[in-house]
């Protein structure tokens, strides 16, 4: 079996040294045509960026919106928490994009309401709905993480529930759940290429389109992959700088 | 004239089937200091919870200052901090500072401006000896300092009544005496206090009697001097020959 790997791996190493395979004229920086191609499928970036933080935004709200009553202590908001979360971490992100983009207007239209979605909305909504389900989650964990001694003291001083939370328990319980969060973000940035299929001009988008003219997927899609392996590491960075600042003054 | 600060009428609790409280009545006086001893278990941390609506009676009557304090949501907002509660973990916020830890109470349930809230917050952090700890967090403070800031925050609110939930009991030794000082000096000022505690030196020193607890019943309630020269129970005898033995 190993051996059979090792074959493998060597011959698709042998094949990418093979120029007959490659092609990497289509994005040579040097020839017009190729930088032409460059600057066509980067500029993509902007619209994946943008559509990454409006839904990661919105699910970072929508999700404490979520999880607060599933804290509570009367069954009936538990259970509305529980049905959405269930609910929504079960529908597949496609499917959902689909019910979105091409179901939602119908609705309202049959409503009387005339909101067209574009594909920019279409994709931050379901990304933000879908991922708020998971956020939520988060958010649970993390507020069940601090000590309940915390709520008694701030009830001792006669803080009420939304007090304790914005000034007591929430603070506390963000600086917890960031690495999570910052998972979430990125897993936003990499399911934001769906909304390629609704249209959207995004990095997939582009890619799809440059492959369609030029026959080069194998280049295009490699150098697609590249683009997010870089923005995903930026994020990541990003996170680690930011939880050293938030993680410092805690322990001191 | 003596008002009755706190009464508590035959108060029963149940954890499950566990019936942790049985028919407790207690009447604190305004001034008065009450002390809570008894093994652990026995239902005397329960008490206190239950008058600053942290934990739920089943039945029976609790009042502060003449008002039923009942279980609802609004009653327990009602206290608002007019009782003031200190807990054995300290429970200070961790990820803010001494002095925000203080005003944070004055300035969202008094309304008080931030200078009013910190003059107030100064004031107290003297009283309790560590004005020069104003600025650190929580954290970088020894267990008796913590301790001390949980009571001013307390103080902050200016509470009617102080509760004392086994506040030194996890403390080391040589940081115990720095907090009782603290509240001894605050029970001669004047301050209704009801505490839950195994020292007994300082409950013959600033109580004005003390309750005995065991498996959720107040076994013997006498004046302070009564209590140490001549326990009426058996159960109380061996308890104290058990804690005053070393």
């Amino acid at each position: 079996m190993k051996k059979i790997l090792i074959l493998c791996f060597t011959c698709l190493a042998l094949a990418g040294c093979s120029s007959d395979i490659w092609g990497w004229y289509v994005i040579n920086p040097t020839t017009p045509s190729g930088w032409i191609n460059i600057k066509f499928l980067v500029s993509g970036i902007g619209n994946t960026i943008l559509i990454s933080i409006v839904a990661a935004f919105i699910s970072i709200n929508l999700g404490l919106i979520i999880a607060l009553p599933g804290q509570s202590s009367k069954k009936g908001w538990r259970i509305v928490n529980r049905i959405y979360v269930e609910l929504i971490r079960s529908i597949p992100l496609l499917p959902m994009l689909f019910w979105v983009f091409y179901g939602l207007p119908i609705i309202f239209r049959s409503m009387g309401i005339n909101i067209p979605i574009d594909p920019f909305w279409g994709a931050v909504i379901t990304l933000a709905i879908s991922d708020s389900a998971f956020t939520a989650e988060i958010y649970r964990s993390g507020i069940q993480s601090i000590a309940k001694g915390q709520k008694e003291a701030a009830h001792s001083i006669g803080l009420n529930y939304i007090q304790t939370m914005r000034y007591v328990i929430l603070p506390q319980a963000i600086r917890r759940i960031l690495p999570p969060l910052a998972n979430q973000f990125i897993y936003i940035v990499k399911m934001s290429a769906f909304a390629s299929v609704i249209g959207m001009q995004e990095l997939t988008r582009r890619a799809n389109e440059i492959v369609v003219t030029e026959y080069r997927p194998l280049e295009i899609y490699s150098l697609l992959i590249l683009e997010y392996l870089v923005l995903v590491l930026i994020i990541s960075a990003g996170v680690r700088w930011l939880e050293r600042r938030m993680g410092a003054n805690e322990n001191q | 004239m003596q008002t009755t600060a706190i009464e508590l009428i035959n108060v029963n609790k149940w954890f499950d089937k566990f019936h942790v409280l049985k028919d407790i009545n207690l009447k604190v006086e305004t001034g008065e200091k009450v002390v809570i001893c008894g093994p652990s278990g026995s239902g005397k941390s329960t008490v206190v919870r239950c008058i600053n609506k942290l934990e739920k009676h089943q039945s029976g009557f609790i009042s502060l200052y003449g008002k039923e304090l009942t279980n609802s949501e609004k009653s327990a907002n009602s206290i608002q901090g007019n009782i003031g509660m200190v807990f054995q973990q300290f429970n200070l916020f961790p990820h803010i500072n001494v002095l925000e830890n203080l005003i944070l109470g004055p300035m969202k349930t008094r309304h008080k401006n931030r200078d009013e809230a910190v003059k107030i917050a100064m004031h107290y952090l003297e009283r309790v000896d560590i004005p020069d700890q104003a600025n650190k967090m929580p954290a970088q403070l020894s267990g008796g300092q913590q301790q001390r800031v949980a009571i001013a925050r307390s103080l902050c609110m200016e509470p009617k009544v102080m509760l004392f939930d086994e506040p030194t009991s996890s403390l080391d030794p040589e940081m115990i005496s720095e907090v009782l000082d603290v509240m001894v000096e605050l029970a001669n000022d004047g301050m209704t206090m009801i505490v839950v505690t195994h020292e007994m030196g300082f409950a013959r020193k600033v109580a004005d009697k003390v309750l005995f607890m065991d498996k959720g019943k107040i076994v013997e309630q006498n004046t302070t001097e009564e209590f140490f020269r001549s326990p009426k129970t058996e159960r109380c005898k061996t308890f104290l020959n058990q804690i005053l033995k070393h």
